[in-house]
Formats: structure tokens, C-alpha cells, sequence
């Protein structure tokens, strides 16, 4: 039997920001960083503010662009390093295996709900009715009220967005979520229904790195808490 | 991926106006279903490469290779004047910021959606009116309206019609100059929103010139911001938005106002 392959294995990663407008300042932020990721592991990242939490969760996505390191990903049966992924590449693995729930939703004027949460399962190949069911049902289990299905997300309330940001997150089944405090504006029934998601997610082999600032979502799912700067080499 | 040669390989594409640079050393790969945006201010020669690839403009130097339809490869900088117009007739699609520079003002709206088809050897007249029409229902566009000729359109129905009239013989590739420029803001998000569902549908592949940021986050992948005739960043679309690297792309970025 072989040994299970780290899903996301992430090697001496460095990040800083250099604000060109402020004379070149550069801000520091992730040095050196090492994590390694297996599948059914959800791993909560714990640091203050500002110490980096989403930066690092947004590197991996390869939306922040990093000065060095690697990051490599399980994906279609092979591993990528997302840090020299062509922009092609990335954007596969967006689709097939690395998901992502921010805080905030990007929606689109006139677009309803329920296609703003079944397009990343039509980007897979889905047909539109089985993945307009698919989407009704979360919706429906995170408590979005029907009525509210067919219009745009744009005018909804923070909770209400980020519940749709959430079903469109896990809709897909995607083997690696990346989660930027996917509870941060919900009501307690609605953030228990999320942990419920996050939780089946682990349950199915999938590989979660997370952002929970709220202390009983994090114990409820995490199965390990790392501290930032814990990852850095000294 | 299927298809693993680039649609559209460009290197070196240089362009002067006598002493004045209008681009120079550009260089990307466009890949089938990939849509590319071209950002820049006025100047930054986004249009000028645009104007190159299209074979409008003649160039000083570089070369463009294109996948035909017909499955071999052309520099489509160096075609002869009658083969690049049959090559824009059977694998290209133009969308310009004008919609007058892209429509016939005298012809009907049907007649605007069913030249090109005619032009490609469709006969039957019945399937080709019914083809327009299927495209004005897709652009929003009163299928009653099918004989009035696009003077008595406003704007946005304009851009929309020229949008139908370029894309109605599925090209290959998809030039796009400032789509939305032209337009009032509640018009921009109808034609963005129909833009983004052709590009999916269809699986279009474009280049598309314009300033506004939120049309690239909206409509495209990957980004290549020009700056004096040079491409000074390029890169995934969210990325390139979200973590500029070079400080005129940083500028750029941060100039925007966030309603």
C-alpha cells in the first residue's frame, strides 16, 4: 500500500507586498512558510489580524502572486505548483479541484441566485437542470427563502450573500476548499448548517484550510489548529 | 484541453507611426476559449495592437500565427490584402466601441445578422431570417423590429445588433474595441451580462481593448496592461486586479473609484 499524498504541500513560501505609489515600502508577510495539507484534514489557520490568514489562503488559489516558493496540488490525478501554474492551469484547477468562499460575494447585476450558485457545476460540464436542482437544494438547506431565488444577489442582506457565496463554494464538490471565514455574518442557525457542509466535506475525503474566527465553528470542524507563525521556519 | 496549441501565438509585434512608437516587442499565446483583455489608458497602444492583429494596421516587425478554421496555420501580419479579408470573413468577428463602424445604417436589422451568413454561401433565405431572429431574441432585441434599419435603434440596441451581426457565423476569434464604451452605465451592465453569457455559451475566444477594469473582471481571464507601447504586466485577470506587481499597473488599479 502506498502512502495517501499530501493534497496541498506548500514549501518555504514567501509573500511581501511592495506598494510602489509609498516609495517601494515592502510589507513582509508570509516568510518562509511551510504547511502540509492531507485529505480529510481540516486545518483552521489562527493569527491575529493582519498577520496574513487570507493572504496565504489566497496565494494558494493564485490570486495573490508570491516572491518565492511552491505550492504544490493534488489535482487530476498529478501535482501543479501553483506558484509557476500557467494562467490556463490555474484556472482548471479552479474548476476541478481548488474552491474558495470569501467573505464577500461578486455578484453580477441581473444575474439570478440560483445561477450565481450552479455555474461553478455548469463550468464542470453539468447540465443546467440538474445543476439548477442541485442549487435549490443548498439554497434550500442554508435557508435562502425561495421567493428570493430568481433575483440577483446584488441587494441581498451580508448573510443572505454569504450564504450564497457558501452554496456556490461547495455546490461543486470540489477535493480542496479554501475557507475565508465562511461564517462571519450568520445568525447561529445558518452558521450551524454551514459547519454541517464543512463537516460532510471532510466526511467525503476532501481537504479544508480555513479562516474561523468564531471559536465554536472552529472547534466544531477543525481537525487541527496551526498557528501562522508557527509555519515559518526561525 | 483538448485542443493544446494556441489559437493565436504573437511575438515581437512592433509598430511605429514614423518616429512615434505605437507598440513594440508584444508577445502572448490565446488559447482556444480563452478571453483576453488588453488594458491601458489612452496611448498605451492596446488599440494599435488590436489594429495589427486585425491587419488594419501594417507593422514594422513580429509575427502573429493563427489557427485557421480550415486547419493549417497563417501569419496573419503578413497575408495578402484578399486573403486576410477572407479570413475575416470565415474565422473572425469585429465588435467595435462604435456601433456604426460595425453595422450597415441602411440595411435592416435582419439584414445586419444575415449578410455574414450569406456571405459564408447561405441560400435559403427562410433559415437565415430565422437565424437572425433567433439572435435578436438572444440580444434582447424586439424580434418585431427585424425590418427597421438601425438608425431608429438607440445605442445600446445598436451595440447589441452589432454584437449579434459579429458573432452570428461563430468565428473562431473575437476582436473587441471598448464594447461597452460608448454606453450609459444601466445599458453597460445589460451588454456586459449578455456579453458573459455568449463567451460561456459559445465558448468564445477574444481580445478585448478597453480601460474599464471592471469589463476585464467581468468578461475576461487573463490581462495584458500596456503602458507606452509596452507590456508592462500580464497575467491571470484576478490576479493582475488583486496583486499588481508593476507600479504603473499598481496606479492603475488603485485609480479606480469604488462606488
Amino acid at each position: 500500500m502506498t502512502a495517501v499524498e499530501p493534497a496541498i504541500e506548500i514549501r518555504r513560501l514567501v509573500k511581501t507586498f511592495v506598494v510602489h505609489a509609498h516609495g517601494g515600502v515592502e510589507l513582509a508577510v508570509l516568510r518562509d512558510l511551510n504547511l502540509t495539507v492531507y485529505p480529510g484534514e481540516c486545518v483552521a489557520l489562527r493569527a491575529p489580524s493582519g498577520a496574513g490568514k487570507s493572504t496565504l489562503l489566497r496565494t494558494i488559489y493564485a490570486n495573490y502572486k508570491p516572491q518565492a516558493g511552491t505550492i504544490r496540488v493534488r489535482h487530476a490525478d498529478g501535482n501543479i505548483d501553483m506558484v509557476t501554474a500557467e494562467p490556463r492551469h490555474v484556472l482548471a484547477v479552479r474548476r476541478r479541484t481548488i474552491g474558495y468562499v470569501s467573505q464577500f460575494l461578486r455578484a453580477i447585476p441581473r444575474v439570478p441566485t440560483v445561477e450565481v450558485v450552479m455555474e461553478p457545476l455548469r463550468a464542470l460540464g453539468v447540465a443546467a437542470k440538474p445543476a439548477a436542482a442541485r442549487a435549490r437544494d443548498l439554497l434550500m438547506r442554508l435557508g435562502i427563502p425561495e421567493r428570493l431565488w430568481s433575483l440577483s444577489p446584488v441587494t441581498f442582506s451580508g448573510g443572505e450573500q454569504q450564504r450564497v457565496n457558501v452554496a456556490r463554494g461547495f455546490i461543486a464538490e470540489l477535493p480542496i476548499l479554501l475557507l475565508d471565514e465562511p461564517t462571519a455574518s450568520l445568525d447561529v442557525a445558518s452558521r450551524d448548517r454551514v459547519v454541517a457542509l464543512i463537516r460532510e466535506a471532510r466526511e467525503r475525503g476532501g481537504t479544508i484550510v480555513g479562516i474561523f474566527h468564531d471559536a465554536d465553528v472552529r472547534d466544531a470542524v477543525a481537525t487541527r489548529v496551526v498557528d501562522l507563525a508557527d509555519l515559518s521556519a526561525a | 484541453m483538448i485542443d493544446e496549441r494556441p489559437l493565436l501565438s504573437v511575438r515581437g509585434l512592433t509598430k511605429y507611426y514614423g518616429e512615434h512608437l505605437g507598440c513594440r516587442d508584444v508577445g502572448f499565446d490565446l488559447w482556444p476559449g480563452e478571453v483576453l483583455g488588453i488594458v491601458g489608458e489612452s496611448g498605451s497602444g492596446k488599440t494599435t495592437v488590436l489594429g495589427c492583429l486585425s491587419g488594419r494596421v501594417p507593422v514594422n516587425g513580429g509575427y502573429a500565427n493563427f489557427q485557421t478554421r480550415a486547419g493549417g496555420v497563417v501569419d496573419v501580419l503578413t497575408l495578402t490584402e484578399a486573403k486576410r479579408r477572407r479570413l475575416a470573413r470565415t474565422d473572425w468577428g469585429f465588435v467595435h466601441q462604435n456601433p456604426q463602424d460595425g453595422l450597415r445604417m441602411a440595411v435592416t436589422a435582419g439584414g445586419n445578422v444575415g449578410e455574414p451568413l450569406m456571405a459564408l454561401g447561405a441560400r435559403h433565405y427562410g433559415r437565415v431570417r430565422d437565424e437572425a431572429l433567433d439572435w435578436l431574441g438572444r440580444m434582447e432585441i424586439d424580434r418585431e423590429r427585424i425590418d427597421d434599419v438601425p438608425a431608429t435603434f438607440s445605442g445600446g440596441m445598436q451595440q447589441r445588433l452589432q454584437i449579434a451581426r459579429s458573432l452570428v457565423t461563430r468565428p473562431r476569434l473575437v476582436f473587441m474595441d471598448e464594447p461597452t464604451g460608448g454606453l450609459d452605465v444601466s445599458v453597460q451592465a445589460r451588454l456586459l451580462d449578455l456579453l458573459r453569457a455568449l463567451v460561456r455559451d459559445l465558448g468564445l475566444s477574444a481580445i478585448i481593448v478597453t480601460h474599464d477594469l471592471a469589463v476585464t473582471r467581468l468578461l475576461t481571464q487573463r490581462l495584458l496592461v500596456m503602458r507606452r507601447g509596452e507590456v508592462v504586466e500580464s497575467g491571470l485577470t484576478d490576479q493582475v486586479l488583486d496583486d499588481p506587481q508593476h507600479p504603473y499597473s499598481q496606479l492603475l488599479v488603485s485609480s479606480v473609484l469604488q462606488p
